[in-house]
């Protein structure tokens, strides 16, 4: 680290220091190129090798990792997906995150539309307590949390994994979505119900659709975070066969150490890596979008 | 739960808006135990539940399997401060939580800074062309699984077949050519560290593009008039209007470095050589689901929690010390 720590300083000052003297503009143009091409070839660098190592026998990753691989084995990937289990994992991922997702989306909307519209004794209490669970750590939960899924026998299952991820989920989706609700007009509230429209046709016809923008922020967050949810899993969801990707990836990277398939492990990372990432570029300005709302607050 | 049965029959929720009382109907009733209740019912029995159980555990000799639990008092704690390969994990996380928010704050900074405000030009301060090039690239780490980028990276260090030496020793430096950097006691912490840092970048760039781009443009513009030079800006005129987006990053970097156990699981699952780069929820994991000391491993899990609480505690006090809030000037929303 020291080293990095010192190449990226001299990258820091050696883009700042002709900023003060260069007049007008070009000179410090082109060191902030240079200074941001770097740190993309750092970021991308490192996965097109993966990308590269993912079509090569193992013989070639043990050997020269700067060369070439000498045909396209795609049969790594097909390893990869049956035998090491990623196809596996990645249906349960697909089943767990997906069922998360949507359920924490109803209730955490739910929840926070009446906790942002509606004044009733405890309210505050109910809001701040969502806001410990999201700044205290889950490893502090994770034993207990443990035994109540066993008494629960919903340990090593999908369905208690997803409630679980639902329950983690739940205090930020509330929290995001409470200063949403609570900027919503008045008024709307009041014509729904002149019109005669009920508390749950008020929310579900007239609230829940204005709060869409608010909402497919919180979704790509959420999806994000329980896709990359590694600890969760690994404490309470320990029959391989019920793996998401996140922790079989684990198993299959450590499992009997020498013996592993190289170019299916690369090519486990891209399955992993690429459809996201694909997902990412495409909807990019959506993305950064709402990570900006989400952080900026 | 007691929560929700006391918020319904409170004589009927009331409007914030208007302070007219409405009657309790069917719908209303209904209305509230739905979509109050269910969502308190997961939220208290997995999440509140276990955290309070937590605290009591601690305080147990339970492990788990057997029957009985004797009350042990603070001897949990007692046996912490004395167990060295614990305290050992707290040094690593405390390390962690100051120079991984550090670095990936300056980086992030100044990369905002030059997407930004390093545009060439005469006139107004421009940003860069190509700047959504640079972000997106940027941002891809965040979309990757932190176990995955931790799998990656630990196959670039590997020795010999990793490509970090192989570079190395292309370019002329053949002290590198089978050095294990996560193997030898004195790289592995900054190795991943850089991981995490590594990760961490482009989202915080991200965000700090967005804070610079609500400054008022008006703002640099008058301390250009008056002489400021683009380094002046950056330093004299950014980091102070967005000063709230840094200590919210501080405190999230130094959550999740003090929690980092997802990297450290993928670079060094047995805590690295001698035990540098062992963290507490490593160590905590291990006590629990390995060795079944269940009251032990959760008092482990109340000092993350008060490390984690005092943490921010100190980031909040710093910055109010040094003047965080009058200095806050209108930024546009």
């Amino acid at each position: 680290m020291t080293t990095t720590a010192a190449d990226r300083a001299d990258v820091v000052v050696a883009s700042r220091a002709p900023g003060q003297r260069a007049p007008e503009g070009r000179g410090v143009a082109t060191t902030a190129h240079v200074a941001l091409i770097l740190w993309s070839l750092l970021v991308i660098l490192p996965l097109v090798w993966t990308l590269l190592s993912s079509f090569k026998s193992t013989q070639e990753v043990l050997g020269n990792p700067l060369s070439l691989p000498g045909k396209l084995r795609f049969e790594n990937y097909s390893n990869a997906w049956t035998t090491a289990g990623i196809g596996r994992y990645f249906a349960n991922t697909v089943i767990v995150v997906g069922s998360a997702l949507v359920l924490v989306m109803i209730l955490g909307a739910m929840c926070a539309y009446v906790l942002a519209r509606f004044t009733f004794p405890g309210n505050r209490l109910i809001y701040y307590s969502m806001l410990a669970g999201l700044t205290f750590p889950v490893f502090l939960a994770i034993v207990p949390l443990f035994f109540v899924l066993k008494n629960l026998s919903l340990l090593n299952t999908l369905p208690g994994l997803i409630v679980t991820y639902v329950a983690f989920a739940l205090p930020f989706t509330v929290f995001f979505l409470h200063s949403f609700f609570k900027a919503l007009p008045g008024e709307i509230y009041e014509a729904a119900q002149i019109d005669g429209a009920g508390e749950w046709r008020t929310f579900f016809s007239v609230m829940l659709p204005m709060a869409r923008p608010g909402m497919a922020s919180v979704a790509i967050f959420n999806f994000l975070g329980l896709w990359n949810q590694f600890l969760l899993p690994v404490a309470l969801n320990t029959d391989s066969k019920n793996y998401v990707l996140s922790q079989g990836m684990a198993s299959f990277a450590s499992q009997a150490g020498y013996a592993v398939d190289f170019g299916a492990l690369f090519a486990a990372v891209v399955i992993t890596v690429a459809p996201v990432l694909v997902v990412y570029i495409i909807f990019q300005r959506q993305l950064q979008v709402s990570v900006t709302a989400g952080g900026v607050k | 739960m007691t929560v929700t049965q006391d918020a319904v029959p409170g004589g009927g929720p009331k409007r914030s808006v208007t302070r007219r009382r409405r009657p309790l109907t069917f719908d209303r009733a209904s209305f509230m135990v739905v979509f109050l209740g269910l969502p308190l019912a997961v939220f208290v029995i997995f999440v509140v539940s276990p955290f309070v159980q937590a605290l009591y555990y601690s305080l147990t000799d339970w492990s788990g399997f057997s029957a009985g639990q004797n009350f042990v008092g603070l001897d949990n704690y007692v046996k912490l401060f004395h167990d060295d390969i614990f305290l050992k994990a707290v040094r690593n996380n405390v390390l962690l939580a100051i120079v991984v928010p550090i670095v990936t704050i300056v980086l992030a900074l100044t990369l905002a800074t030059l997407v930004t405000i390093g545009g060439s030009g005469t006139g107004t301060v421009r940003g860069l062309k190509y700047a959504g090039f640079y972000r997106i690239v940027s941002f891809f780490p965040y979309v990757i699984p932190a176990i995955v980028i931790g799998l990656i990276w630990a196959q670039v260090f590997t020795p010999s077949s990793g490509v970090l030496d192989a570079v190395l020793s292309k370019i002329g430096l053949h002290g590198f050519e089978n050095y294990a950097w996560l193997g030898d006691a004195r790289t592995a912490m900054p190795a991943s560290m850089f991981v995490m840092i590594w990760g961490f970048v482009g989202f915080y760039m991200v965000l700090f593009i967005a804070a610079i781009r609500g400054i008022e443009p008006e703002v640099f513009e008058a301390a250009r008039i008056d002489g400021a030079g683009r380094f002046r800006s950056a330093v004299s005129i950014t980091v102070p209007l967005i000063r709230d987006n840094v200590q919210t990053a501080y405190i999230y970097l130094g959550i999740a470095a003090l929690d980092a156990f997802v990297y450290m699981q993928a670079l060094n699952p047995g805590g690295g050589p001698q035990n540098s780069t062992l963290v507490m929820p490593q160590q905590l994991f291990t006590t629990a689901f390995t060795k079944g000391q269940f009251g032990y491993s959760t008092a482990m899990g109340v000092v993350l929690a008060a490390v984690t609480m005092l943490f921010a505690l100190v980031v909040f006090t710093v910055n109010a010390l040094t003047g965080g809030r009058e200095r806050k000037v209108k930024v546009r929303r």
